[in-house]
Parts: structure tokens; C-alpha cells; sequence
């Protein structure tokens, strides 16, 4: 199989990974929980990829980044625990349904809500954003790259703009983390919120939220924490007022080892090669009659994606004939952005999604693109 | 049960202080080592860093240093 649907999951790991995670299996006992080899162990390896993250999206403090299941936990974590009846948040059309719903849930309670449309190539207006802001504004919540286009949103110049009006700035960075650098001081970010088993390497069940020192989230569970066994409260001090329960180490000892492997190859290499595999994609498929490919493709940098549609063929159909005559896996259909879909005008079609790993071949690349010059006959 | 001795004995906020407490006191060759909170430094759980009491001084300049925030310095039996 030739696969090409890294946005979703990236299948291929480095083989650290696994390897890491068996180790982890075998060795590792609770974190936190004790003095015994087995545990320090877990905690040992748990605040080694706290410090690594730390490192990769140059936050204040190893202890600022918590641990969550996926990016979805770590922003329901972020909008139930920061936004409150009676504030008005800004977000985009952009979006995923991991921001969406928690900000519609919101909207239930009393929170008002912005969405910022975007033109035909996919990309928002930051003067809009701006102009949008009203003085029960709380917070921008948005993605770094769309998950249907591959366009990014310029988070450096939002945080501008949240700081300049006193705003909480929450970034979905799913389809970024590991692939396109992230400055969370820099960029004024409050909240990052990033999974581990897309750009990142890591293994499924692992993800993170960074939360700027100083600022407190009202945590989504509450439970064991390791410390204050008799405080009827969960402990307010990160990463622990966000890490109830026992954590998933096994996981976490993959993701680290993902990082380590990020950091020897290299994210600049490693998202280089990704940007050419789908540039060559983007090339080899553009001008084929009968083929619409979404998203602003004059941009310098943006995430592996390249969604198209053939005629008016459905999306579904396509991915099918791809995987049982070619052998590539893609993803069709809607893709949890409802909104997109619909400034793009493909909801009912769906779109063909090919995302891109540094795995990715030029081979592959070249496959993929005969492949639909072929369907498009 | 052995012999107990004075000890300084550091408690955590929270288990990412202590980790980063270990790891700081091993790079600069610090000796100490991680124990259980002793109940008379608390009535909780979690991991606490104990040392000689005259590793003191090194370990609060350390601790300032890395920016490691405790709860508390204790001297206790240990």
C-alpha cells in the first residue's frame, strides 16, 4: 500500500518508536506513584519528553506542557476551562470539529461566537479577525493549517493581535506539531494544543496542551494526581492540574522516542521533504483536465495536504478506485470540517485528501499522480 | 528497620518538580536521591528529594538556578 493519508495518522514511524513503546511495556510502572525503578523509570522518561517539547515549541518550562490522549481532549480541556457564559470568541471557518462542537457547546450556554469565512483559496482576513473583536471578546481559538487544504493561518500575526487587545490566543496546531516550527513565546500563543501520532511521530493516544505560565484552566477531569491524597481539591499546579489519572507512558515513551528522532534528523529536513512530496503532487495534478485542487498553493510554506476532486465524481468513489486499482490510500469525504467543506462548495462531493510524510517516496508521489491523471480520463 | 538519621528533605508541588529535581542534582553531581514523603513532611504522597544536611546550601543555589520551585524544606529523621 502506498500511503498517503499522514494528516489522518502517520501509518509509517521510525522504528524507535515501537521499539520505545515495548520497552515501556515491559519496564515501566505507574509515574509518580512510587520510589521503585519501574515508576522513576515512567516518571523519568514522562519528564523527558515534557523537556523535549519544551525544546521543539520553545515554551517557559518543561512543566507548562501537560499530557492528553489527542488534540481533541487538550482543546475541549482549553475551551470548557477558559470560556465562560457571556464571553465572545473568535474562530474560522478553517476549523475542525474538535474546535467547532466544544465552541458550539459553548454557544449553548450563553457564549457568542464569530466565524471568520475565507476567500476562494482558502485563507482568512487578519483585518477581519481584528475588526471582529468586541469588548466581551475572551479569546481566538483557531487551527494552524487547515486539515482539508493544507493553508496555514499566520499564528504569529493573530497572537499579534490577541495581545494587542488583551485576548487569550488557543492554537490548534494538529496538522502542524512537528512540521512547521512553533514558537509559543514568540507568537504570543496561551494554549497550544498538539497530538502526537500525526507530524509528530508518536504513537495514537498521545497529545499535549502548553498552557502560558500564569494562566489557569479549569480542569476538564479531576481524580489521582500522585500528591495532596488528602486535599479534596485536584492540585492547581501544572502539569499535574491537567494530568489526572494515571498517564499513558507506554505512549508517552514512543512519543519520546518520535522527538528524539525529530531532533537528529531534523524538523527542517523533515518537513522539507514532506513540502516536495507534495509539491510534486501539487505539479503532477494540477493541470490534468477535470481535476480541482483546493487550497492557495502560492504559499510558501504550508502543511503535506493536496485535496482534489475529479469532475463531479464523488470523492468516495475515487479514494475506492485508488486503493482497490492502485494500491493508495487516501481519505474521501467530509473530513471534520463542515464549515470548510462549505466555503469550498464541495459538501456534498467531499474531497480526496493526500497527505504527505517525509516516508513519502518521489516513486509514490509519481504513482499517485498517474494514478488520477488516469481516473480523470 | 535501619537506623534513622537528620536528613534534609525537599517536597514537591508536583511529581514534574521532583523529576526535574533528580535530574538536575545527578548532572551536577549533587547526592541525594528521590523517597517517598515521609508523613512528618506531609500527610499526602508523591515523591520527595532527600539529601544531607550539608548538601543545604548547593541544593537551594541549584534549585534556584534550574528554577525549581518546593513546597517546603524540611529536616527530619529519616
Amino acid at each position: 500500500m502506498i500511503y498517503m493519508d499522514n494528516a489522518a495518522t502517520t501509518l509509517q514511524k521510525p522504528s524507535c518508536v515501537a521499539e520505545a513503546v515495548m520497552r515501556a511495556m515491559s519496564s515501566f510502572g505507574n509515574a509518580g506513584r512510587g520510589i521503585n525503578d519501574a515508576s522513576l523509570d515512567a516518571a523519568r522518561v514522562i519528564y523527558d519528553t515534557r523537556e523535549r517539547l519544551c525544546r521543539l515549541f520553545h515554551g517557559e518550562n518543561p512543566k507548562q506542557f501537560a499530557f492528553t490522549s489527542n488534540a481533541t481532549e487538550s482543546l475541549n480541556i482549553a475551551i470548557k476551562g477558559l470560556i465562560s457564559p457571556g464571553n465572545h470568541v473568535i474562530s474560522t471557518v478553517l476549523e475542525h470539529n474538535s474546535v467547532l462542537r466544544p465552541l458550539y457547546e459553548k454557544e449553548q450556554f450563553g457564549v457568542s461566537l464569530t466565524i471568520l469565512g475565507c476567500d476562494e483559496a482558502g485563507n482568512i482576513s487578519y483585518e477581519e479577525m481584528e475588526r471582529s473583536i468586541r469588548s466581551n471578546t475572551k479569546a481566538i481559538v483557531c487551527t494552524h493549517g487547515s486539515n482539508l487544504t493544507g493553508n496555514l493561518i499566520d499564528i504569529e500575526r493573530i497572537g499579534g493581535i490577541a495581545k494587542r487587545h488583551g485576548l487569550l490566543f488557543v492554537v490548534d496546531a494538529s496538522q502542524t506539531a512537528g512540521l512547521i516550527p512553533i514558537d509559543v513565546q514568540k507568537m504570543h500563543i496561551d494554549v497550544l494544543c498538539f497530538t502526537g501520532h500525526k507530524g509528530l511521530y508518536g504513537p495514537q493516544g498521545t497529545g499535549g496542551i502548553y498552557v502560558c505560565p500564569g494562566l489557569n484552566i479549569k480542569p476538564l477531569k479531576s481524580g489521582g494526581s500522585g500528591v495532596e491524597t488528602y486535599n479534596k481539591s485536584h492540585p492547581a499546579q501544572m502539569p499535574t492540574a491537567l494530568e489526572a489519572g494515571t498517564l499513558n507512558s507506554h505512549g508517552i515513551a514512543g512519543l519520546n522516542a518520535a522527538l528524539i528522532y525529530i531532533e537528529e534528523t531534523g524538523m527542517e529536513y523533515i518537513s522539507a521533504v514532506a513540502q516536495n512530496r507534495m509539491r510534486q503532487f501539487y505539479e503532477g495534478v494540477r493541470g490534468i483536465p477535470g481535476v480541482k485542487v483546493y487550497g492557495d498553493f502560492t504559499a510558501k510554506e504550508r502543511a503535506p495536504i493536496v485535496s482534489l476532486n475529479i469532475g463531479n465524481v464523488d470523492s468516495s468513489e475515487v479514494s475506492d478506485e485508488l486503493l482497490t486499482e492502485y494500491g493508495i490510500a487516501t481519505r474521501s469525504g467530509g473530513h471534520c470540517a463542515p464549515l470548510m467543506h462549505g466555503a469550498l462548495g464541495n459538501v456534498e462531493q467531499g474531497a480526496v485528501r493526500f497527505s504527505f510524510s517525509h516516508f513519502n517516496t518521489e516513486e509514490e508521489v509519481e504513482t499517485a499522480v498517474c494514478a488520477v491523471r488516469e481516473l480523470a480520463v | 528497620m535501619r537506623k534513622k538519621e537528620l536528613k534534609l528533605v525537599v517536597a514537591f508541588h508536583t511529581t514534574a518538580d521532583a523529576m526535574a529535581m533528580e535530574k538536575a542534582c545527578k548532572e551536577k553531581s549533587v547526592p541525594g536521591r528521590l523517597i517517598p514523603v515521609p508523613r512528618s513532611v506531609s500527610a499526602g504522597c508523591g515523591l520527595a528529594w532527600c539529601a544531607a544536611l550539608e548538601e543545604r546550601g548547593q541544593i537551594v543555589e541549584l534549585m534556584q538556578n534550574a528554577g525549581i520551585e518546593e513546597e517546603a524544606l524540611h529536616e527530619c529523621m529519616i
